[in-house]
């Protein structure tokens, strides 16, 4: 199946062009230096010259809740800028250098096109934040305790869901746009919005970014389960793909 | 092998094409002449599928372009103007990855690889980095790229416009080469390099077709007679030549330095004439030839008539 062979070149090609090299470097370097972050900032603040008596027999000994928050607030901010960073040249960039009107001349179909695209980021994603969590499950078992490991798992699933609807919601834009600059205005205006609509109380509940409390949660236990944030963030995918489908189907090259 | 009809292709108010009726036999290598932003690219676009019409039906090797489009991939081979490529990719890798979505098994992906790399002249780059190579390595690698399914039809956009001169003299002659093993459609508006292989042309000009014939066919009927005359300076050279203009058997004079050319209705009395005026008003001359007519001659003629 010709999916199957686009699949295999774009995998090729986010390990030839550094990309692959990049996520995983970027993710992978953050999961091991958040359980440390998190066991070095107390005594980095105890250290502080002229800090008020009294003030460093305030600061709390670092736990295993402090390496969790820690590594899933990182993910949160380094996972999501990458995936905008690494979808929003995906389909702009091809049509701007002219690569996609030479390869859909050959038997490509427009959606195996975008579909490899998508799952070729899926599994530099997937594969990134595995080398995270194992540098985070170890130096928070070398710091503090071993992490429950089902949990820990399931934290990671949900935060590699979240990216996955960032990374299609920029695929769409760049489908959109007529070049990368264009394509990456698009994505970061999505960006906020979906930033937006997560900070508002009642719809919080259903964006992508409750996915990661819901994570931290399962691992350091109590919060309820975020099943709406999940069906909505896969809604959010298909719908995104599905778009951007539709959008490329049409478009002249 | 493609037939065009009443193609309209229309970009907001621009028209791109105009009632466009082609009709290319299979087996054919037919030039598809026209000046820039006649609409070459834009036909060439439809026909692979990239670009839609505005109105009107084609059809490319029996397959209608409204139909699927992977159908239509297998048949047909594309060259843009400027091909574009992986440039992290080798040009082996790239007819390797081409082969093996046109369904090529390994060895017929090997052999094709060398044997296409061998045609276009690239066989000792085959695994350097396409992100280095020229635009004349490009336009090679792309015509490659074209023939690795071993198409029926073969889509040639102005395959030649980046190459030096002893490149397009090889790419001309490989397209050549081609005659009879596929139909080939090949978009230029370089005269010399339609009048050098095609035998089949079409001159389309805003959008339509003004003329398509075989070739010896539109030289036989739409090419004067021209004679080129150079002078020794070239004061003497206008002087004589807006002599010639009042002349009956004189259709253009044009002057470009020392040389005249002359399109004449009638070649006799041209014969007769031409050197007896040189004479009378004392033109010492440098040369006289009765040249074949061009292609071009016969292009700038139907296009001026076309824009009159």
């Amino acid at each position: 199946m010709n999916f199957l062979i686009v699949l295999r070149k774009e995998l090729m090609e986010q390990g030839r062009t550094w990309r692959f090299l990049i996520v995983a470097a970027v993710l992978a370097l953050f999961g091991l230096a958040s359980p440390l972050l998190a066991k070095l900032t107390p005594d980095l603040l105890k250290s502080i010259p002229d800090m008020p008596p009294g003030l460093a027999e305030m600061i709390p000994p670092p736990t295993l809740t402090d390496a969790v928050v820690q590594y899933v607030k990182n993910m949160n901010q380094f996972g999501i800028l990458l995936a905008l960073l690494m979808s929003m040249g995906a389909v702009a960039q091809e049509k701007e250098r002219g690569t996609a009107a030479m390869m859909l001349t050959h038997p490509v179909s427009r959606l195996v096109f975008l579909l490899a695209k998508f799952t070729a980021l899926a599994v530099v994603f997937a594969v990134s934040l595995g080398l995270a969590a194992v540098g985070c499950w170890y130096y928070t078992l070398l710091l503090f305790e071993a992490l429950p490991w089902g949990p820990f798992l399931a934290l990671n699933g949900l935060m590699l869901l979240a990216f996955l609807v960032y990374v299609a919601a920029t695929l769409l834009c760049s489908t959109l746009a007529r070049s990368q600059g264009a394509a990456a205005g698009l994505a970061f205006a999505v960006l906020l919005l979906l930033g937006g609509i997560g900070s508002l109380p009642r719809l919080r509940e259903y964006m992508p970014g409750r996915l990661f409390e819901w994570g931290s949660d399962l691992v350091l236990g109590g919060g309820d389960p975020a099943w709406p944030a999940l069906w909505v963030s896969l809604g959010l995918i298909a719908a995104a793909l599905t778009a951007a489908w539709l959008i490329f189907r049409r478009q002249e090259l | 092998m493609i037939r065009v009809e009443n193609l309209h292709k229309y970009y907001g108010a621009v028209r791109a094409l105009d009632g466009l009726d082609m009709i290319v036999e299979p087996g054919v290598l037919y030039g598809f002449l026209g000046p820039n932003g006649a609409g070459k690219t834009t036909t060439l676009r439809i026909l692979t599928g990239l670009a839609r019409p505005t109105s009107g039906r084609a059809s490319v090797a029996g397959v209608d372009l409204t139909t699927d489009g992977r159908r239509l991939a297998r048949r047909i081979g594309y060259l843009p103007e400027a091909p574009a490529f992986y440039p992290w990719m080798t040009p082996r890798e790239f007819l390797d990855y081409l082969g093996r979505l046109h369904g090529l098994s390994a060895a017929q992906r090997a052999a094709r690889t060398r044997e296409l790399l061998d045609l276009v002249h690239l066989a000792e780059v085959g695994g350097r980095r396409i992100g280095g190579f020229s635009r004349g390595m490009r336009q090679r690698l792309g015509l490659a790229a074209a023939l690795i399914h071993d198409p029926d039809v073969l889509l040639l956009d102005e395959p030649v416009s980046a190459l030096d001169p002893l490149g397009r003299k090889e790419m001309l002659e490989t397209i050549e080469d081609l005659r009879g093993r596929c139909t080939v459609l090949m978009s230029s508006h370089i005269l010399a390099d339609v009048e050098r292989v095609c035998n089949v042309v079409g001159i389309i000009h805003r959008g339509r077709m003004v003329l398509q014939a075989r070739r010896e066919e539109l030289m036989e009927r739409y090419a004067q007679p021209v004679f080129e005359v150079e002078a020794a300076d070239p004061a003497s050279a206008q002087r004589w030549a807006d002599h010639l203009r009042g002349q009956p058997w004189v259709v253009a004079v044009s002057v470009e330095g020392t040389a005249a050319r002359l399109t004449v209705r009638d070649p006799a009395a041209a014969r007769r004439e031409i050197l007896a005026s040189a004479v009378a008003q004392g033109i010492e001359l440098r040369r006289y030839e009765e040249a074949r007519p061009s292609l071009e001659d016969v292009f700038l003629q139907l296009t001026n008539r076309e824009a009159t």
